[in-house]
């Protein structure tokens, strides 16, 4: 085989910590290599054509490209390849940049490690096979995971592009938080208002399909045909019959429910429709508060209901919808406070949450828009708002910040005052968080036109004083030591990841961060991208963010998919498992461990039975190629023998 | 002496117990008694090296303290109990000076015997709860101190900071609230559980303690209790014997009994207060004692079966 090797310096990404030219020279040696060169930018036009030269020149029948992660421009380099001439899977990476240069300092050592690389992907390359994508047809179906305002946003772009959409929600009705908030910032415009009429369009448009109170139980397939299995919780209402009327809910005798929307602040029934907008506008009910499932008697719903619709007898029922993208958008959860027992929250009733304090400020919320102490119903003079609860706190394992608080700190204030004139607010903070278009300007209306009394510093200690609450803290600026009687106190805590997101990272077989955040393909460059492709992530489930930043992502997934869709097929990878007929020995350990039942029997003449791959269904794990016996089932691009090669060269 | 007790436990009282403290110590000896614990007190023990030996250099206080570590484990012990909070926080200083393989060399050369650092350092209190159990307290209750109403004081170092400390909840610990329920008594939710005292600052500002500890006796008091049970001789010096001093600081009348946990347990197990050394505190107990002689006499209570 003739084989090219281009070291790429990266500017001096790579030069800085690697004698380039050292390692060309040395790898000119191997047998094969027969032209090596060093270069800037490989990846740049003239660093491609540099390379397309050179296979035409030294009628080159392998190239290796040492420089960057293979993750970063593998595909580049395959297609500049490709278009000189060379099956793309003659083509080798060998990254001397995230595994060399940018680790160490030591130019000697860099120097040996990359010339070492290098000799491994040439080992490799000698025994590369060419290789040829076949093509598949792609469904044209989009899912959507989560139906908060980002996936809301997803499924309504994709179903006016004319896209069929299954709008997957886990709660009982869509709109997320977004659906529970009273006003949002920095404009003051009525949440619901602006996201009710969105809600509606989902429900309207005939080309979604919703599945409320729903959850994922298993993928399989891959870009462009998925199938999902989803399992859809009994509700014990027929919501084909269910008209949303809510008498069922008026006559519940189980009336000491705790209402979920309205976070705790107040009761629902064990019956319920969970808010006047709720899209399904349908009942369900809870059986740990239900009569009839924990006593087993009552049926009054049954009784009462006009259309008929309760099913006392019902079961989860699980559908497959057949897709072929996912948009991922299943937000977050909020920091449980109790961790900071200095503020007291579960343990003072006027000690509350960022999100209790929305519903108590929405007018269909717990108090019909009065602003009301939980404890006694009393009109709070003084509110005390303390920033970054389970936020940029590494002692409680959140050390990042959450983004939002500050800007949700200062609506909430205003809006107190709008409520309460005479009232005061105090806010304390660490640093103040406000770098979006318009976004510091509200900040300082809230100091500078509503008065309200910003404190850098931390809160030690919070304890009641008769029925008002003492905050003792710090004022950082002053450098003293401060307390403010207050009759509530607003804690603003953290975003953290949506419960159960690890699991559906892993049914998904898409990453997420050590906080359950899931990962984009590239921070900057592949925001809304997992790294398995026809997967997208919009909202809060990639990491903090505002409903701006939640709706922009949505949009964008939207696009990936609609230009994803606009192929009619797809190639599927060729580095896949294949099966050596003449050493299979039917053992069937690799149908056991293929974590995607992508093998099956094969008869062959006179019943004998062999392994066979569904190349469609492979994702090319290698699970299978490591438990078979006689090794006859091999991963393309990865064999035995290529690995092997490397090892050797590597151990020469 | 004839050693016919459940289970004993290197003991190491600290210096404060000797002085101020002292009945911290004789209440501690004789609840462990009834609680079938036998106490042994580390052999030639020194002091801790407090505050003045850590400040100087933590080295030098962790060899101080590491001697007595040494000893209790070369008597074959694992586990040291200490009636004060800041003799412990020395000896499990001296144990993360141990652990820390850059100082560890350092700490045996002036050491100069043999530590193995395996031993671990507790507080009575974490003793009481984790070694003995609530369940075993409340079984040797005699005399329940029902209608009585008792606020915890924790103090700074009990719980706190929590890695070292690994005791409890830092800013809302429940192990005194516990015992004190075990033991009969009513304890309402204390806001100041944690709250600083002032700790040394009594000697030399003297307005800062006055504030600190002002406000701690202040919400006692409104809360409506008869005793503020502590766990520590400084916080209880503060409390106790200060007391006068900070009433004419805060014009306000607090005579509120200050009693270390163990002397309350001692009562509700039936045990002669004087042997529990009440006579010793500041503030004077005997209208607690008092009431609770009053109560007790109405309920006669099984005696606890001994094992
Ligand atoms: C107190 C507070 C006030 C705020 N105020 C403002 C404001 O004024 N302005 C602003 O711009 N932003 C504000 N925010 C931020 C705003 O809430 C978020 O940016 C926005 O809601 C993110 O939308 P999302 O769709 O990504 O997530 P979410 O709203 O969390 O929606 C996610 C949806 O996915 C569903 N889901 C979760 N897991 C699954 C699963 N496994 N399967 C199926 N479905 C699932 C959930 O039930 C939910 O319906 C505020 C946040 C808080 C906490
Ligand atoms: S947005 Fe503000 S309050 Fe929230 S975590 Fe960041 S800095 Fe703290």
């Amino acid at each position: 085989m003739r084989i090219g090797v281009f070291v790429c310096q990266c500017g001096t990404n790579i030069a800085s910590t690697v004698d380039t030219e050292r390692v060309a020279q040395e790898v000119k040696k191997l047998p094969d290599v027969v032209y090596t060169t060093t270069y800037m930018y490989t990846c740049s036009e003239p660093g491609q054509q540099e390379i397309q030269r050179a296979i035409e020149e030294h009628n080159l029948q392998g190239v290796v490209v040492a420089a960057c992660s293979p993750r970063m421009h593998e595909p580049t380099f395959r297609r500049a390849v490709e278009k000189a001439g060379l099956n793309r899977y003659m083509f080798e990476m060998a990254n001397i940049r995230e595994h060399v240069s940018w680790v160490s300092n030591d130019r000697e050592a860099n120097t040996k490690k990359a010339i070492e690389l290098v000799r491994m992907a040439v080992a490799k390359l000698r025994f590369n096979q060419p290789l040829f994508p076949s093509r598949v047809a792609i469904n044209k179906r989009v899912m959507v995971i989560g139906g908060g305002v980002a996936g809301i946003q997803a499924a309504l772009d994709c179903a006016d592009a004319g896209l069929d959409v299954v709008l997957v929600e886990r709660r009982t009705s869509i709109g997320g938080k977004m659906a529970q908030l009273d006003k949002t910032f920095p404009t003051i415009d009525c949440s619901s208002c602006i996201l009710g009429p969105k809600m509606v369009d989902v429900a309207q448009k005939e080309n979604i399909t919703l599945h409320a109170y729903s959850e994922i139980e298993s993928v399989s397939g891959y870009v462009g045909n998925f199938a999902v299995r989803v399992r859809k919780k009994a509700t014990y209402v027929d919501w084909k019959a269910c008209t949303g009327c809510g008498v069922c809910m008026e006559k519940c005798p189980s009336r000491k429910v705790p209402d979920e929307f309205n976070e705790g602040l107040s009761f629902t029934r064990a019956i319920n429709i969970p808010f006047p907008q709720a899209i399904p506008k349908k009942a369900t009910i809870n059986r740990s508060y239900c009569i009839y499932f924990t006593k087993g008697k009552c049926g009054i719903c049954a009784k009462v209901c006009p259309a008929k619709a309760i099913r006392y007898d019902m079961t989860d029922e699980v559908v497959t919808e057949e897709v072929g993208a996912i948009i991922v958008a299943t937000g977050y959860d909020l920091f449980d406070p109790s961790a900071y027992g200095e503020y007291g929250a579960g343990q003072y009733r006027d000690v509350i949450t960022g999100i209790q304090y929305e519903r108590i400020l929405s007018a269909s919320g717990p108090f019909g828009g009065h602003i009301k102490r939980p404890s006694d119903g009393r009109e709070p003079k003084d509110v005390v708002f303390i920033a970054c609860v389970g936020s940029r706190d590494a002692s409680v394992g959140r050390p990042y910040c959450s983004g939002v608080c500050c800007m949700y700190i200062a609506k909430q204030a205003i809006l107190t005052k709008d409520h309460i004139p005479n009232s005061r607010s105090y806010v304390f903070y660490m640093d103040i968080r406000s770098p979006a278009k318009n976004y510091d300007e509200f900040v300082r209306r809230a100091q500078e036109e509503y008065g309200v009394q910003y404190i850098r510093g931390r809160v030690g200690k919070i304890y009641p004083r008769g029925d008002r609450l003492v905050v003792q803290g710090m004022d950082t600026l002053l450098g003293i030591q401060v307390e403010v009687e207050a009759d509530l106190v607003v804690l603003a805590t953290g975003i953290e990841a949506s419960r159960g997101a690890r699991e559906l990272a892993e049914k998904l077989h898409i990453s997420y961060d050590q906080y359950g955040f899931f990962m984009e393909n590239h921070p900057k460059l592949r925001p809304v991208e997992t790294n398995t492709a026809g997967i997208y992530l919009a909202g809060v489930c990639q990491g903090p963010k505002d409903i701006p930043a939640s709706v922009a992502q949505g949009s964008a997934a939207a696009a990936k998919v609609l230009a994803l869709f606009a192929r009619d097929t797809i190639e599927t990878s060729p580095q896949v498992a294949s099966v050596t007929e003449r050493a299979c020995i039917a053992c069937g350990k690799c149908i056991e461990v293929c974590p995607y039942g992508a093998i099956r029997w094969k008869e062959l003449k006179g019943g004998v039975r062999k392994a066979e791959v569904i190349t469609t269904v492979c994702q090319g794990c290698g699970l299978c190629n490591a438990t078979c016996p006689p090794k006859a089932i091999q991963l393309q691009h990865a064999t035995d023998n290529q690995i092997l090669a490397e090892i050797e060269e590597l151990c020469a | 002496m004839k050693d016919n007790f459940s289970r004993t436990v290197a003991y190491y009282p600290g210096c404060s117990v000797e002085g101020t403290a002292k009945e911290f110590d004789e209440s501690t000896r004789e609840i462990f008694r009834v609680l079938n614990v036998a106490l042994r007190e580390i052999p030639d023990w020194n002091c801790c090296g407090s505050t003045p030996s850590h400040i100087y250099d933590p080295l030098l206080s962790a060899a101080i303290s590491g001697r007595n570590l040494a000893i209790a484990e070369r008597m074959g012990f694992y586990e040291v109990m200490t009636p004060c909070p800041g003799c412990l926080k020395a000896l499990k200083g001296s144990i993360e000076v141990f652990n820390n393989p850059l100082k560890r060399k350092d700490l045996l050369n002036i050491l100069d015997m043999p530590f193995y650092g395996r031993i671990k350092a507790v507080s009575v209190v974490q003793f009481l709860v984790e070694d003995v159990g609530i369940e075993e307290i409340e079984r040797c209750v005699l005399f329940p101190l029902e209608g009585i109403t008792i606020v915890p004081y924790y103090g700074c170092l009990l719980t706190r900071p929590p890695k070292s400390a690994q005791f409890d909840d830092p800013e809302q610990p429940t192990s005194l609230d516990r015992i004190l329920e075990a033991i009969g008594a009513t304890v309402p939710h204390f806001p100041f559980k944690t709250e600083c005292c002032g700790a040394t600052y009594g000697v030399v500002r003297k307005d800062i303690v006055g504030r600190l500890t002002g406000r701690i006796l202040e919400m006692a008091l409104d809360l409506g209790a008869d005793a503020i049970a502590v766990a520590c001789p400084l916080c209880q010096q503060n409390l106790d014997l200060r007391q006068e001093q900070i009433e004419r600081y805060r014009g306000r009348s607090f005579k509120i009994s200050v009693p270390y946990i163990t002397q309350l347990i001692g009562l509700s197990f039936g045990i002669d207060p004087k042997k529990l050394g009440w006579h010793r505190l500041a503030a004077d107990p005997q209208k607690l004692l008092t009431r609770f002689d009053k109560l007790s006499k109405k309920r006669p209570t099984e005696p606890p079966t001994i094992r």
